[in-house]
């Protein structure tokens, strides 16, 4: 007990700058991942067909839908690559997303784009968690946007509004109180997900506490400050639990 | 010359001919009631009013000016289709207020946002604003809900929910209101309510087209009652006429049915 006393000072002034670096991950994806959540979630639900007038064409000639015709009239591009792209990142562990994202890079086309040091790892982690939480996201905005009755929409048209009037002033808002709880979710599962960053070095809390255990600042063989972050990430979901109940109580005012 | 006039309209969901071929006409003031069992092709008919279905062919016009003609595809632009929609006004079956918005805030969201286009919005802004404020205030209290105007949709019964959406589609004041069963998500003792103020909208020569289930009051609001049987107009005439003498084999069954 004296003992960890005695190494309090040096450990929690370490895990306090590994922590500023899991809160800077946590702040950044959220900044990056919420508006291209949206963009993809707009992409998976794009009904561009530039195929259907074969389609039609056919149809039209056979006077009935074949097989052939239907793939040509359902075949939808951007959707098709955009729910390939979401497939392949929510299909693959993010900690194997780290390791390509920061090494493909450097070790296939021998070109490390992400800089060395600690700042080149913290932006591969970025992008990986940001494009990897995008999706998940995407997800969830697109069962928000077309859990919104179709007639809201509809009355809106009536009233002469236009479609970006329509999403921003009638639909926006009851799909954001729609996606709370769920989102809410994504992001304590974000709180801990940022350790994997931990697979490429990044100097994060987990890092930190880890250092102890192999020596550093003259301190080693000490397991206690790698069990200690589990304090830190406790204190951070119960922020992020509050701020979301607040979120909440604060849509309390409608009903969707 | 007539407020509303449809010709020959046709509306087909794939191999489904809907309407087949739909005409009647609407003077100024006057209220048609359509009237049909379910499938016979009301709510599409309305909706072909209101744009929310494009037809296949067919013409409608409004006080002279043709808004829809299925042979010009120029008159089928999503840009000017928004502008035809202001003719018309549309109180759905579901009611569809805005949840997030209190019944004043449902009533003026539209004319808010419409007021922004107009060229003088600027220099007269807070007029502008003031007398949409007003207005709303006023639609609101005619309906019978002065003291309601700050609560939420959730916070209203049914009846007074389909109130404020029949207050919201009057704010633009369009030239054809119409209503898509307006009392059938309504509990019996609510209907009352809401009939009541559209038969005062009636009194006050507001024109209307209204599909609905209740005979009883499509035979006192209106002054021409439509029966459509499978797509097709079965049988047109004044409410004594339908109601009281039907002619067609199709109509005398669908009434003895209601009344029986």
């Amino acid at each position: 007990m004296e003992l960890i006393l005695q190494q309090a000072p040096i450990v929690i002034r370490s895990l306090n700058i590994g922590f500023l670096q899991t809160l800077k991950l946590f702040v950044i994806t959220l900044i990056g991942a919420l508006p291209l959540g949206l963009i993809i979630s707009f992409g998976s639900m794009s009904s561009w067909a530039p195929l259907a007038f074969i389609g039609r064409n056919m149809e039209r000639k056979n006077g009935r839908a074949t097989a052939a015709s239907r793939f040509f009239t359902g075949f939808c591009p951007i959707s098709l690559i955009v729910k390939i792209i979401v497939w392949v990142f929510r299909g693959t562990p993010l900690m194997l997303q780290l390791l390509i994202i920061y090494y493909f890079p450097g070790l296939v086309w021998g070109n490390p784009i992400w800089g060395s040091g600690e700042s080149g790892r913290f932006l591969a982690s970025a992008v990986a968690f940001i494009i990897n939480y995008a999706c998940y996201f995407s997800e969830i905005y697109r069962g928000g946007i077309q859990g919104v009755p179709r007639g809201q929409q509809e009355a809106g048209q009536v009233l002469g509004m236009t479609k970006g009037q329509i999403f921003f002033k009638v639909t926006l808002l009851q799909m954001v109180k729609r996606i709370v709880p769920p989102m809410g979710n994504e992001c304590i599962t974000l709180v801990k997900d940022t350790s994997l960053a931990r697979i490429i070095a990044l100097q994060e809390i987990i890092w930190a506490g880890q250092a102890f255990l192999k020596g550093s600042q003259g301190i080693s063989g000490a397991i206690w400050p790698l069990f200690f972050t589990g304090v830190y990430y406790l204190i951070f979901t119960g922020v992020v639990t509050l701020l979301l109940g607040w979120l909440e109580r604060k849509l309390s005012y409608f009903r969707a | 010359m007539s407020v509303l006039e449809v010709k020959d309209l046709r509306k087909s969901f794939g191999k489904l001919e809907v309407l087949k071929g739909i005409s009647f006409s609407l003077e100024k003031g006057d209220t048609i009631s359509i009237i049909g069992s379910s499938g016979s092709g009301k709510t599409t008919l309305l909706r072909c009013l209101n744009f929310l279905e494009t037809p296949n062919s067919g013409i409608i016009s409004v006080n002279g000016e043709k808004l829809f003609d299925g042979a010009d595809s120029a008159s089928q632009r999503d840009s000017e289709i928004r502008k035809k929609r202001l003719h018309f006004g549309l109180v759905f079956q579901s009611f569809n207020l805005f949840p997030q918005y209190t019944a004043l805030g449902n009533v003026k969201l539209a004319s808010n946002l419409l007021a922004k286009e107009r060229l003088d919005y600027q220099a007269h802004k807070k007029d502008i604003i003031a007398e949409i404020d007003e207005n709303a205030r006023g639609l609101l209290s005619q309906m019978g809900l002065a003291d309601k105007i700050d609560l939420y949709p959730h916070q209203l019964s049914g009846g007074q929910q389909q109130r404020v959406a029949i207050a919201r589609a009057l704010a633009l004041s369009p030239d054809v209101l119409c209503f898509d069963e307006p009392t059938s998500a309504l509990d019996p003792e609510l209907t009352g309510e809401v009939l009541k103020v559209i038969l005062s909208l009636a009194e006050k020569y507001t024109t209307m087209v209204i599909v609905t289930h209740e005979m009883q009051f499509a035979r006192e609001v209106s002054s021409q009652v439509l029966f459509m049987d499978k797509g097709v107009v079965a049988e047109c005439g004044t409410p004594e006429e339908v109601f009281g003498n039907p002619k067609n084999e199709r109509t005398k069954q669908f009434l003895e049915r209601y009344s029986g």
